[in-house]
């Protein structure tokens, strides 16, 4: 890379690491020259997390050696990271939020039982810290009083006073504005000029330009490219991000859609802190037809499928399905959702679609628990339960078709299954599908979007949302693509390819938004 | 996932099992500190439990209130909710049966009265829940602090109204009137008598049965209605509950009545049962007992009675104890006490994945 005479700030040899059966990271190599911006880019799931957490020593790599600034290291936890020089500033701030910047920036430093010599020491260390890389902010100032921006500034001074010489930062811009990214480039660059190494881990590709040295892109737990910023485009990072994977096959006809089932209008909601996480979403679901929702996870998906499951209320605008109107004034809850006939295969099916101490019978009946079905007139009926269940497992090839194996026992494809037999099964009329193959392997994958595509040809509405762009090419007859919660494009899948798609969900697309307009 | 390998009995039996064997072991050094035999003590303990008619009698009375307030704090716990008010409910929920006993002693039969009093208790013990019930659902109050608050207030409630109200004229004592005996619940001595079944005198009495029923409602709730369901699925998983559309403020809330009425059950056995007239502090503890009974009983009916007649055992082999041995005074039986509540309950985890480790590396290699 970098002819550079002083040893590099991070070298790491074939790094791998193993969850299970996932391979989260394999065989990474990466050089850091000291005093650089380091960009490492990728989609969500490609391993950028678990590789910093293994430079940070949350987890111990399985093989692979670590040098940091030329010496060979090793990392068993986050104290040994700190004792290398090693900082980070995690997405998610871990600040005491009713404690001074102070107190915050002390803690775990506080240099005897006494806090008061310890404190002295620190305003004064803190003091030239500030002047030293331009970070100023006030240090008896509540946390929680002070602004995201400055927050994670507070961050990046526990780091620093802790003696980091490499800082990572883990989706930084995650939480801030575009002027309080803006800032904290700044920032970073002020950083490099003092001798500061930064690791930049995130997903946006306008991040990666404005602010880096160097890139490394990261795909499915490996470690595809290395290049200089200067040296590369935003088209060549996307298509290398998402890469040239080997077509998804699903055998299907041309959708022969029958007319408007479900028809969203300018969707928004707010959530808890006041962030807006859907933005004027609006668009037309027909029968027949699968309507793909493309995008890096994290951009509004989620919370699109919980207002249209009934799981989150709206903040504003309308969902029009079955005859009836829902609105913020007049939300429907999940139950209610159900009984019109909309299914929901959601996201994490661990979190959400199973209770993973339940037996499969029991989670076969997860949220139709109070059809008749499966009810007498008080206790449940549970041969009814049993035999349903092993008639489902039979039909959708559930292994093992055990219906009394706790359903955390079986493997992720088995797992969903039976969620999406559950959803599937109830006849619906709207199937909403969250990332429907995640964790799910090839021959399951192949066996789910056959039934998917089934249940499209039998005349139902399915919007489907997926962060791997092969699995909503593949199924897809109109794709939506999310970016900050909000549509930014739509297109007919005939007319996506990865690399326009790729773009739309950096919002780095420059062409038409919307190819649809005129086909229809 | 490592749960799979580890076998049933293991959780089930064999940890609780060694729990309470360390808490004797460190009973054992108590009484050695003492200058008095661990082993003659043990003997002791045993045999006043359940060496002879009576003692497994007044065991088994004191079982019968700590299924109650078990059964109660498990209910609770299997929807995910802690709730150490137990008390306060058994409290007020003797009230429920006392009022309703001092009313209609005198004009009723107790094949009339016995129902009116479950459904008293049973009543009072859920109004004595159900505030902090719906200040969890509605309010986010947590219900651990709550029900603990509401223990003291049912305390100063019982004595204000004892002392104002329901004290007998011209007595000095704090207590309600004696109840006519129709409204006395049947003795067991008494109630197998007729079947030819002899057994010495005991407090034990017809609320025992109640218990047993109380068990199997239970476990028929939990694990075979959709409530029970519903109930499971947000104790195991609340986001899952909420996309099951399962309303969560709702199951909150009777999942804590129910809760609140099992605690007042206590009342049948205390006020109906023995005491037959209402009194202060009733309640003893049973509560909190039932706390540390649900958490040995793995939160299951059948655990939670074999645990209750182990602290059952302990109450009254702890009398029988302090008897005989002079120098084991009744503190030294509640610092017993509580060293099985302690390795039982507080520090159930300790040995937990050690134990477990063993037999999921035993289960690898």
């Amino acid at each position: 890379m970098n002819d550079n005479k002083t040893p590099l700030a991070i070298e790491l040899r074939d790094i791998s690491k193993r969850f299970g059966a996932v391979q989260a990271n394999k065989d990474i190599c990466l050089q850091v020259p000291t005093g650089t911006i380091h960009g490492i880019i990728g989609e969500n799931g490609a391993g950028k997390s678990t590789l910093m957490s293994i430079i940070y020593g949350f987890y111990e790599a399985d093989t692979g050696e670590i040098e940091i600034g030329g010496k060979k290291t090793h990392i068993r936890t986050s104290e040994d990271a700190i004792q290398a020089g090693i900082g980070m500033v995690h997405q998610h701030f871990m600040l005491v939020e009713n404690f001074t910047v102070l107190e915050n920036v002390m803690l775990g430093a506080e240099g005897g039982a006494l806090l008061r010599q310890g404190k002295d020491d620190a305003r004064l260390e803190l003091k030239r810290l500030a002047s030293e890389y331009s970070l100023d902010v006030d240090v008896d100032a509540i946390v929680e009083e002070l602004p995201v921006g400055l927050q994670q500034r507070v961050e990046i001074l526990k780091a620093l006073y802790r003696g980091a010489k490499i800082l990572i930062l883990d989706e930084p811009t995650g939480v801030l504005t575009p002027q309080e990214a803006d800032h904290l480039f700044v920032i970073l660059k002020s950083l490099k000029e003092q001798g500061v190494t930064v690791l930049l881990i995130t997903h946006k590709l306008r991040e990666i330009m404005a602010s880096t040295d160097n890139v490394s892109v990261m795909r499915q737990g490996q470690m595809v490219a290395h290049r200089e910023t200067k040296n590369t485009d935003k088209e060549e990072l996307a298509e290398l991000m998402v890469g040239k994977k080997v077509r998804l096959k699903v055998d299907k006809d041309d959708a022969k859609p029958t007319g408007l089932v479900l028809s969203a209008k300018k969707l928004s909601l707010v959530d808890s802190q006041g962030v807006k996480r859907l933005k004027d979403v609006s668009f037309e679901l027909n029968a027949g037809e699968i309507v793909g929702i493309a995008g890096v996870s994290g951009n509004g998906q989620s919370e699109l499928l919980n207002v249209l499951s009934g799981i989150s209320s709206l903040s504003s605008g309308e969902i029009q399905f079955a005859g009836e109107t829902i609105t913020a004034a007049n939300p429907k809850n999940a139950s209610q959702m159900r009984d019109l006939k909309m299914a929901h295969v959601p996201e994490d099916r661990h979190k959400m679609g199973l209770v993973t101490g339940f037996e499969a019978y029991e989670a076969a009946i997860l949220g139709y628990h109070n059809s008749s079905a499966y009810n007498g007139s008080i206790l449940l009926n549970r041969k009814a339960m049993l035999s349903e269940c092993e008639e489902r497992m039979a039909k959708w090839d559930v292994r093992p078709p055990n219906p009394h194996l706790k359903t955390a026992n079986f493997s992720g494809g088995n797992q969903q299954k039976i969620v999406i037999a559950r959803e599937v099964e109830q006849n619906p009329e709207v199937l909403l599908i969250g990332q429907p193959t995640r964790g799910v392997d090839i021959g399951a994958i192949e066996n789910i979007h056959e039934e998917i595509v089934k249940l499209r040809d039998s005349g139902k509405a399915i919007l489907l949302v997926s962060v791997e762009l092969d699995e909503i090419m593949a199924l897809s007859d109109r794709i939506l693509v999310m970016f900050d919660g909000a549509v930014v494009g739509e297109l007919p899948a005939s007319d996506a390819d990865e690399r326009t798609l790729g773009l739309m969900m950096a919002n780095a697309y420059n062409g038409p938004l919307s190819k649809t307009g005129d086909k229809a | 996932m490592n749960q799979a390998k580890v076998p049933v009995w293991v959780s089930i039996a064999l940890i609780p099992f060694i729990n309470v064997m360390l808490a004797f072991f460190v009973s054992a050094l108590v009484i050695l500190a003492l200058g008095e035999d661990p082993i003659e003590a043990a003997g002791y303990l045993i045999y006043g439990a359940f060496g002879y008619e009576e003692g497994i009698g007044y065991t088994l009375y004191y079982a019968t209130n700590l299924i109650f307030t078990g059964l109660a704090v498990s209910v609770a716990f299997k929807a995910g909710l802690f709730n150490i008010g137990g008390e306060g409910q058994a409290y007020i929920g003797g009230l429920g049966v006392g009022l309703v006993c001092l009313w209609f002693d005198s004009s009723l039969p107790l094949m009339v009265i016995a129902p009116l009093a479950i459904i008293g208790g049973a009543l009072f013990g859920a109004a004595w829940a159900y505030i902090p019930a719906y200040l969890q659902a509605r309010r986010g109050s947590h219900v651990v602090i709550t029900t603990i608050m509401f223990n003291f207030i049912a305390s100063s409630l019982m004595v204000y109204l004892l002392v104002n109200w329901l004290k007998q004229d011209g007595r000095m004592s704090p207590n309600s009137r004696t109840f006519e005996e129709s409204a006395w619940l049947p003795y067991m001595h008494e109630l197998l008598a007729p079947f030819g079944i002899e057994l010495s005198e005991s407090p034990l009495n017809a609320s025992f049965l109640w218990a047993l029923i109380c068990c199997v409602f239970v476990w028929g709730l939990i694990w075979h209605t959709r409530w029970g369901y519903q109930l499971r699925t947000l104790g195991t998983n609340a986001t899952a509950a909420v996309y099951a559309g399962i309303d969560n403020s709702k199951v909150t809330i009777w999942v804590m009545l129910i809760s609140g009425g099992l605690a007042g059950f206590v009342g049948l056995n205390e006020i109906m049962g023995v005491n037959h007239s209402l009194l202060l502090n009733f309640t003893a503890g049973y509560g909190f007992a039932g706390i540390a009974v649900s958490l040995m009983g793995r939160n299951h009916p059948v655990g939670i009675i074999v645990a209750a007649i182990l602290f059952g055992a302990l109450y009254q082999g702890g009398s029988e104890l302090a008897f005989e041995i002079p120098t084991i005074t009744p503190e030294i039986v509640v610092v017993i006490q509580g060293l099985v509540i302690l390795f039982s309950g507080a520090l159930e985890n300790m040995l937990k994945d050690r134990i477990e480790g063993f037999f999921i590396r035993k289960s690898v290699a």
